[in-house]
């Protein structure tokens, strides 16, 4: 009970901690090494915080109105809220079941004050996306030989954008990262895969004009010849209702396969903050080719909310992995849940 | 493209034809179902809100009740509002100018460097002029890159000057379109979002700068309802001329283009059809509205079909279709003409009734369209003519010859027939043609 509480109290708690961690109090109960995890931590906080202002403008603030108009729960109080919902694209269906498992719990409990129900409308959000899952957002490093990441999506989602500041975080990390462009379609793709290559100090390979899956093949040949830790691999973008761009798909997931048995060890699907309800139908697709293991969401720094995320979770069941906040390397976050609900929700 | 939205659409439509009277019950019923379906298509909530309560206004009007036929009726009044809605009339580019610029904007990954691409050997192909590409997109790496490709491909010149200040790069670009006699001038901006200030006021820069005749929107089809908040922003910051939305060939059901006008009163003016560069047509609303509710679009048929069929060619083949002389050589002919139309599954979209059919999901493989015509192209030109002459050893051999099998010769020669049986009865007048 009172999920979103514990998150907000202990972000904000976090974040008076840094205010007065100056000096260093011996008596704390923590550590040096844990406060510099969470002056980590808060670091990312404030990425998100800032990364989902203009996200949060807009939503949270109608939600608040739609608190302060309403004195008493009814009808029309939930029918806005679904509006509020919906105009956040997290899916038609997940909210007619949200509003509806609403309802009964303010039946239930016999709520009437909206002030009430703005935490449990949070929680029930979280209980949505969490659904009793072990929440796994780290990457599935292969412990012996190089760990091959496959990034797959519909056009114009920033695959490549993404790998680029993936990569440069991987090598921060102290990992031996190469890049390989199998875009062979899209005009000039190599060519902005290999510009990040360059700016990033990383290794690159591919080449324009031949067949994807034969330079996925010399690209994860060459990881293993010459002992990469991680193989980054863009794909062209296809819509996911192009049967020979599938399939090409899956003849590129087969060929990682055959070189290397437990690869691709991540099939990231990169998927667009702005996109509606036709995410899930891209979810639905791409897992049937290529075992996606998680998503990266690019592009929150505008308005839109993602919420398409929330339904995906649901319908298809496939994580949040990362999160593109903004235009710069650092902006791209591993996904968690809790920052992520308290940067959405942080003023309501 | 828009299946989705029509198949649900139509469902609800139904359920009205079969009620005798539409009273005030039965149509909250099937009012829901339109909402429903309108908002998992990505229209906007306020719009779905609007559109349903003049429908139902409408709907229980006088004309409505009094009327023998009110499903009917009522499929009109949805068509009716759809048009309204889409904007009644196709909104053409103000070409005029000496050279007419164009500015492409947009947001990051909406599809402006490809659909730039596509619209110059639209203008170019239409009225044949010279277009040429301007490549302002200095940020993104590898963008000026991409345009080149593309003009390259296209045989379309790209001025470019790499990485320098935009506004310059128009300027020169313009001057140099002028000295050299180009028609018209297609700027390829980088993208943006709508609330980072110093681009937009970048952009706006460039538009004060050389007030291009068009300032064209790019827009993901793919996208929610954030979609209004961006046209809203752009709009604001420049005098948008219209729309084009991209990406109409997933399987999106594309509720952005029922909101785009509406709310802002910003003409859509050019759809994405297809990653080919010829993929990219003029946006029609009642022909749009028509496809929406899963009416067909037979206009659009024929206008690809005039684009890529021999009209001699086509009449020849009509009048052996009319007199049953139908053979594999027509159809070796057929097949070829209409894969220069395009991939056949958005063709099939575009049949009256074709969801009704239930072809409207119908998925084709361009390989599978490769072993049919391999097979047709492995006999010879007699069994063409006569295909009752084939049995099993020729057979054996066809499948050989074009690396299939004789399953897949037979159901190739038993779905011809079948063909041909349904084009007799199509010009016999024992099917009618859906609606």
């Amino acid at each position: 009970m009172g999920l979103f509480k514990n998150i907000k109290a202990m972000f904000n708690k976090n974040e008076k901690d840094i205010d007065n961690n100056i000096n260093n109090n011996e008596d704390s109960l923590k550590d040096n090494d844990n406060n510099s995890e969470e002056i980590e931590l808060l670091d990312d906080v404030s990425v998100y915080e800032k990364g989902l202002s203009k996200s949060r403008d807009g939503f949270v603030s109608r939600l608040l109105q739609l608190t302060n108009r309403y004195n008493k729960i009814n009808d029309d109080y939930f029918d806005e809220l679904e509006e509020i919902l919906i105009m956040a694209d997290i899916g038609v269906s997940t909210v007619c079941d949200f509003i509806d498992r609403l309802k009964k719990r303010v039946k239930h409990e016999n709520i009437e004050n909206p002030e009430v129900l703005k935490e449990i409308i949070v929680d029930e959000l979280f209980i949505i996306y969490v659904n009793c899952d072990v929440l796994v957002n780290k990457i599935n490093y292969s412990d012996n030989g190089p760990t091959v990441i496959l990034f797959v999506g519909v056009n114009g989602v920033g695959k490549t954008t993404t790998i680029g500041k993936l990569a440069k975080k991987m090598k921060s990390e102290g990992k031996n990262v190469l890049l390989v462009g199998a875009d062979t379609f899209r005009a000039g793709a190599v060519e902005q895969l290999k510009e990040w290559a360059e700016k990033d100090g990383v290794a690159f390979f591919g080449k324009e004009n031949s067949d994807p899956a034969s330079v996925v093949y010399d690209g994860v040949k060459k990881a293993l010849d010459e002992e990469y830790d991680v193989v980054l691999i863009d794909t062209a973008g296809r819509l996911q209702n192009k049967v020979n761009l599938m399939r090409e798909l899956e003849k590129i997931n087969k060929v990682i396969t055959n070189l290397i048995e437990e690869a691709p060890h991540e099939v990231l699907l990169v998927i667009d903050a702005t996109t509606g309800q036709n995410g899930i139908s891209q979810a639905q697709s791409f897992k049937e080719i290529t075992n996606i293991s998680g998503i990266v969401l690019t592009k929150l720094d505008g308005t839109a909310k993602g919420g398409i995320v929330l339904a995906i979770k649901e319908k298809v069941d496939i994580p949040v992995k990362f999160i593109g906040l903004g235009e710069k390397a650092n902006d791209l976050q591993v996904f968690d849940i809790e920052k992520y609900i308290y940067g959405l929700f942080k003023d309501f | 493209m828009f299946e989705g939205l029509s198949d649900r659409l139509q469902n609800a439509i139904h359920k009205i034809k079969g009620y005798g009277k539409i009273t005030e019950d039965n149509i909250n019923e099937v009012m829901k179902e339109i909402r429903l379906s309108l908002l998992e298509a990505d229209v906007n909530y306020k719009v779905v809100k609007e559109f349903t309560n003049n429908v139902k206004e409408k709907a229980l009007g006088k004309e409505v009740q009094t009327s023998i036929n009110p499903g009917d009726l009522f499929v009109k009044i949805v068509n009716d509002e759809l048009i309204e809605l889409l904007g009644k009339e196709n909104a053409p580019l103000n070409l005029n100018g000496n050279p007419a610029t164009l500015m492409l904007v947009g947001l990051q990954g909406s599809g402006k460097t490809t659909t730039i691409g596509k619209l110059a050997n639209f203008l170019r192909k239409k009225h044949s002029k010279k277009p040429l590409l301007v490549a302002c997109d200095i940020y993104r790496p590898a963008a000026i890159d991409q345009l080149k490709q593309i003009g390259k491909e296209l045989n379309i010149e790209v001025y470019e000057e790499g990485k320098k200040n935009p506004v310059e790069i128009c300027n020169n670009a313009i001057k140099y379109a002028k000295e050299n006699k180009f028609d018209y001038v297609l700027i390829d901006t980088a993208g943006r979002l709508h609330i980072d200030d110093d681009l937009m006021k970048e952009v706006s820069n460039i538009n004060n700068e050389i007030k291009p005749n068009e300032v064209l929107l790019v827009i993901d089809s793919m996208m929610g309802q954030d979609a209004i908040n961006v046209i809203d922003g752009f709009n604001q910051r420049l005098p948008l001329t219209g729309v084009i939305l991209t990406k109409l060939d997933g399987d999106t059901r594309g509720g952005v283009a029922l909101s785009v006008r509406h709310l802002t009163n910003v003409a859509i003016k050019f759809i994405g059809i297809s990653e080919k560069l010829d993929g990219i047509t003029s946006f029609d609303p009642e022909r749009m509205a028509g496809r929406i509710l899963g009416m067909g679009d037979v206009v659009s048929l024929v206008e690809k079909a005039q684009d890529a069929i021999d009209e001699k060619e086509a009449m020849k083949t009509a009048k052996r279709m009319q007199t049953g002389k139908f053979d594999l050589e027509d159809f070796l002919r057929t097949l070829k003409q209409i894969r220069k139309m395009g991939p056949l599954e958005s063709l099939i979209k575009l049949i009256p009734g074709a969801s009704k059919m239930g072809l409207n999901n119908v998925k084709i493989d361009p390989k599978q369209m490769d072993h049919i015509e391999a097979i047709v192209l492995s006999m010879t030109q007699q069994e063409r003519r006569h295909p009752d002459i084939i049995k099993a050893s020729r057979k054996t051999r066809i499948a050989k010859g074009s690396g299939t099998s004789v399953q897949e010769v037979n159901k190739l020669l038993s779905q011809f027939e079948q063909m041909k049986k349904m084009m007799k009865g199509f010009t016999t007048g024992k099917f009618k043609m859906p609606f």
